[in-house]
């Protein structure tokens, strides 16, 4: 049987989420997704350091989670200084 | 038309310098290197030349043989060409870093002086560091003596970063015997090694990590993408076998020494029975098969220089159609009752033919493997090749 498809362009296991070649949607495992108040966020940065599958996405006036790979835990919420950031659980 | 061959020079070294002048001559980038014996000369002789100014090298001075492969691993997915050396212990101490390195495909080239492993302390060779390491994903070349370590060194850049391969490549051969013995010989220029090694950067570059270009290497795959890397590793495997044959022939066009790729054939072409061997018992069983054929005994000898990827086809093709195979192993098959080798060419059996197949384990822990001992070998497989009874495992210095 020959092999159907190869789907991934290089010869080892490099990634980059940015251009998506080698990566798990980590987002299908979230029982809630964490939400941002504009208002109260002052664009610290902490949620971004602490976020550890390091998708808070830096949009210029404050962090947003990419939510194909947040796994919804919730660290950034205990982490942002100024509560900006609330879990909301995912619906369905 | 004689081909005009490179200037050499002549040395009398012993074998683990030749690893070290072999590979000052490729020019690697970093060089991480732990002395165990019986390998701590090449680490002696590198840091010779970084102090000599002759190697310019990133050498690093690790702590272990495990922050050595990492270390090498590392520098190597940066782009770098890189080099380290172990024995035994050392190589086990450095296993779970280096399947890292063969899953990363970072073609790192190391050199491995066998010397018996762990279980039974003993400071002396065997091949069994290197069996131990086999399905982890290496490319494995095992050599007989010094000459064949200088050129075979040089080939090893060539073959691991090769586009089409991109491997780590472990260069084997005999420690006490091969490491320590000085033998004569011819050392390549540098511009020489230069010009053979700039085929590689005539090819396309391989992935590397790049300061300010964010890109992960040795990520998390699962499921069919884990699947798919593994299938691309064997791939390059299988093809690893015809481009060291082809490096071979064009290092022999070089330098006039050609060593027959992945197997070499001594006096295979009218042979009845047939010894299979590996590493610096190689001389000696060359040596007997000349006397048994000045006897009359139609023996050849099959010397295995690639052992990962295995060289299926080419050995089925010479041992096809011969009375009786045997074959001499340096360690042991603690599943099969007999040799490594032995098995893997038992295997074979449906290319081969059924025909007596013998193991004859000899040679661990530092035991000569004397011409007597062949002799014996060749003595048991000829009578096995005329229909007298014979025994699957002989352990040649135990017998009576």
């Amino acid at each position: 049987m020959a092999i159907k498809k190869i789907e991934y362009p290089y010869e080892s296991c490099w990634s980059d989420a940015d251009q998506l070649v080698l990566y798990m949607e980590t987002g299908t495992w979230r029982t809630s997704r964490p939400k941002l108040d504009k208002e109260k966020c002052t664009y610290c940065g902490i949620c971004a350091l602490y976020c550890p599958p390091q998708c808070m996405k830096d949009k210029g006036d404050h962090f947003e989670p990419n939510l194909e790979f947040c796994k919804g835990c919730g660290i950034c919420v205990k982490e942002c200084p100024r509560k900006a950031i609330t879990m909301v659980p995912e619906e369905g | 038309m004689v081909k005009q061959l490179r200037k050499q020079e002549t040395r009398v070294i012993t074998g683990n310098a030749c690893s070290a002048y072999a590979v000052r001559l490729c020019r690697p980038d970093v060089v991480a290197l732990y002395p165990i014996t019986p390998q701590s000369e090449v680490v002696e002789q590198l840091t010779r030349f970084k102090a000599d100014g002759l190697l310019d090298a990133e050498m690093i001075e690790v702590e272990g043989e495990n922050s050595a492969m990492n270390s090498v691993t590392a520098a190597c997915v940066a782009g770098g060409r890189v080099y380290t050396a172990t024995a035994s212990y050392g190589l086990a101490f450095m296993y779970d870093a280096m399947m890292q390195t063969s899953g990363f495909r970072a073609p790192v080239v190391m050199t491995n002086v066998n010397r018996e492993i762990p279980g039974i302390h003993a400071v002396s060779t065997s091949q069994q560091d290197l069996i131990s390491v086999r399905d982890i994903g290496w490319l494995e070349i095992i050599v007989e003596d010094d000459q064949e370590i200088v050129d075979t060194t040089i080939q090893a850049f060539r073959l691991a970063e090769d586009y089409e391969i991109q491997l780590p490549l472990m260069l084997n051969y005999d420690g006490y015997y091969v490491s320590y013995s000085a033998e004569a010989v011819q050392i390549p220029m540098i511009e020489d090694v230069d010009e053979f090694l700039s085929v590689l950067k005539k090819q396309p570059q391989r992935m590397k990590l790049i300061p300010g270009k964010p890109l992960g290497a040795g990520s998390h795959g699962l499921l069919r993408a884990y699947t798919e890397l593994r299938y691309k590793h064997l791939a390059a495997m299988q093809r690893a076998k015809a481009k060291f044959d082809q490096i071979d022939k064009e290092y022999g066009d070089m330098f006039g020494r050609y060593y027959g790729g992945q197997i070499e054939e001594y006096r295979c072409d009218d042979a009845d029975i047939i010894l299979v061997t590996s590493g610096s018992a190689s001389g000696t069983a060359k040596t007997v098969v000349d006397s048994q054929r000045e006897k009359g005994v139609k023996v050849g000898l099959v010397k295995i220089r690639m052992y990962r990827p295995f060289p299926k086809e080419k050995l089925a093709n010479v041992l096809k159609g011969r009375k009786a195979i045997g074959v001499l192993d340096r360690s042991v098959h603690f599943g099969w009752n007999s040799g490594p080798m032995y098995a893997e060419i038992r295997a074979l059996t449906p290319e081969i033919g059924i025909v007596p197949m013998m193991s004859f384990i000899d040679g661990i822990a530092n035991l000569d493997i004397t011409a007597s001992n062949i002799e014996r070998m060749i003595r048991d497989i000829y009578a096995a090749s005329k229909g007298d009874k014979y025994q699957e495992t002989t352990w040649i210095s135990l017998e009576e």
